[in-house]
């Protein structure tokens, strides 16, 4: 596969405020001390009047993003994934989720790929909080089209959406001028294929995609699903997936307990029961270390993944 | 304000309490003292000073109330009640299964509720936002929180007080109802909220402090706070917890429980001997 240039979901996500912004002069734009990072620094730079940094208080700020939009306001609120769902988990459930506000959160530096900052920072809880929360919709985007145009989505729609943004820079592989096309809730199937189905969410559907194209010079036909939408899952591509290929391999950069496996493998336990396997973070912490190598080391680059649906093909 | 008027709002007050002990009476269960102590400030802002139309609850121009100790509801729902914001029999079904008045208030199913509280230290933050919204489209509503003296106990509280006053929300008014007392004691025994003056003055607040059952006490702090420019208001409003009914007045343990047949009796005859004679 040709390379195309590569782009953090975060910094696909600060330029995408932006475009909205231009259009809609009811975004604003909450951070906590955390702007350089999670890219909502290219926003307050272009719209200085609507970004308000909340300093180091993570739940103060989704309060403060809760009472704008009850004032009609569509607050963006950004953060690490680590704190803008971990530390202010309460503040989102219940400021938030409970009277179904029209608040956005961000969570940057998502999963193991945040690298060297190590397990305090590592968030591979994010999604498993806020799928509990009822009335969430969870957005993970795949690379920088797809963020840019979840973006737009998280806008047009009206209640609390969570948004996960990766650190490392990695290749924009959806093409909006071939087809591409995003919904919230409807996973895009990116290779077809019968032998079974893999899907995969956020950072690592580009491994994903590199790891099932090399299994097809193999003869293994795969079936690659990105599920860029954790909550509402898409039922009927699981489902049919679920019948056509008769096994299911699910991929996320998150802890395997609570994240895509388990949203997946609920749906095909009710409607279409076949084995799923989850692959992903298996219930430890991260530890420091370059985010490329770390992938490696967990087994979610393309080799290891490759290595991990031949193994599981063969049980 | 007349004395006449503040005959009304003292009437007022007394009705707000006998419907807070109806509905916590027919909740068997909710929080009558801090709704007692609270009902004063909560009747002068609703029937003297809140811009709001119970006939359009949501209008984006109105004055806003967030109850950041959401747990004292009842109060609030008595308020609304009989300012018309929806009948009082609502009152007599509060907490029941499928209840419009729930535990803590749910601005998604009361008309007049502005925001979702009742997990401590999160109203104040919400308030901060709206006041911000205000500020951004150069409105000119205010908006009131009502803290509880234990709830300052929160780090949000803090936080939010940080962000007040950093942007200079002066259209935002707390109010923290210091009765004194939270579930597990006085809050002096508890955790010490010591100088809590001081400690918002020194977050960059104008701190006013007022007896919280005096009505041109609060008239006057909540006209000095209008007056404020560059920095946000807290009112530090001296209270009695159970105010206007003897056996639950400065008692820890009426934070959080409702009375029996008996005791509700009790009540309701003390507010309405205290109602009569306002009215005589």
């Amino acid at each position: 596969m040709a390379e195309t240039k590569k782009i953090a979901t975060r910094e696909s996500f600060g330029l995408a405020l932006c475009e909205l912004a231009k259009e809609h002069d009811d975004i604003v734009v909450l951070d906590a001390d955390l702007a350089a990072a999670t890219k909502t620094e290219i926003f307050k730079k272009a719209y200085p009047d609507r970004f308000f940094d909340c300093g180091i208080a993570e739940g103060n700020m989704i309060g403060v993003a809760a009472g704008l939009a009850a004032a009609g306001k569509v607050p963006f609120a950004a953060s690490f994934a680590m704190f803008a769902t971990g530390r202010a988990y309460e503040q989102v459930r219940n400021s938030v989720g409970y009277p179904h506000l029209n608040v956005k959160i961000a969570g940057s530096h998502a999963g193991i790929s945040v690298g060297e900052d190590g397990a305090t920072h590592q968030c591979c809880e994010d999604i498993a909080l806020m799928r509990t929360i009822p009335g969430m919709v969870i957005l993970n985007p795949a690379d920088h089209y797809e963020m840019i145009e979840a973006v737009k989505a998280s806008y047009a729609y009206k209640g609390p959406v969570y948004i996960r943004l990766g650190r490392l820079a990695i290749e924009s592989f959806n093409d909006p001028d071939n087809g591409y096309r995003f919904e919230i809730g409807k996973g895009i199937t990116l290779e077809e294929g019968d032998d079974v189905t893999v899907i995969a969410t956020g950072l690592v559907v580009y491994e994903a995609l590199k790891a099932v194209r090399a299994l097809k010079e193999k003869g293994i036909n795969a079936r690659l699903i990105n599920m860029h939408t954790i909550k509402p899952i898409d039922k009927d591509i699981i489902i049919k997936a679920a019948k056509e290929t008769g096994k299911i391999i699910t991929i996320e950069e998150h802890n395997i307990i609570g994240g895509l496996g388990e949203a997946v493998a609920a749906v095909t336990a009710e409607n279409a029961p076949v084995p799923v396997y989850r692959i992903g973070v298996e219930d430890t912490f991260g530890h420091s270390g370059p985010a490329v190598g770390l992938l490696a080391e967990f087994g979610l680059d393309a080799a290891g993944l490759e290595k991990k649906i031949s193994e599981l093909l063969n049980k | 304000m007349d004395t006449s008027e503040i005959l009304e709002l003292k009437k007022t007050a007394c009705n707000v309490r006998l419907w807070t002990i109806e509905g916590v009476f027919h909740a068997k269960s909710g929080h009558p003292g801090g709704s007692l102590s609270a009902a004063d400030l909560m009747t002068y802002l609703y029937f003297k000073e809140m811009n709001v139309d119970p006939k359009n609850p949501d209008d984006p121009k109105r004055d806003r109330f967030v109850l950041s100790k959401g747990h004292c509801c009842p109060a609030l729902y008595a308020t609304l009640a009989l300012k018309g914001f929806f009948p009082t029999e609502e009152i007599k079904s509060l907490r029941h299964i499928g209840a419009m008045l729930q535990g803590h208030p749910d601005m998604k199913h009361t008309p007049g509720i502005d925001m979702s509280s009742g997990s401590l230290g999160q109203g104040i933050s919400a308030a901060c936002g709206m006041a911000l919204a205000a500020k951004l489209s150069e409105d000119d509503y205010r908006v009131y929180t009502m803290l509880g003296d234990g709830e300052c106990e929160e780090g949000q509280v803090w936080e939010a007080a940080m962000f007040a006053s950093h942007y200079k929300l002066d259209n935002l008014t707390a109010i923290v109802d210091f009765n004194g007392l939270q579930i597990d004691g006085t809050v002096d025994e508890v955790a010490g909220l010591s100088d809590i003056d001081k400690k918002f003055e020194s977050f960059g607040f104008e701190v006013i402090k007022i007896d919280g059952h005096d009505f041109e006490q609060i008239e006057n702090a909540i006209n000095k706070a209008k007056t404020v420019k560059g920095k946000p208001v807290v009112i530090i409003a001296s209270t009695i917890k159970g105010k206007g009914v003897s056996y639950m007045e400065n008692q820890v343990g009426w934070h959080g429980k409702a009375p029996n047949a008996e005791q509700y009796q009790t009540a309701v005859d003390e507010l309405n001997a205290q109602l009569k004679a306002l009215e005589a």
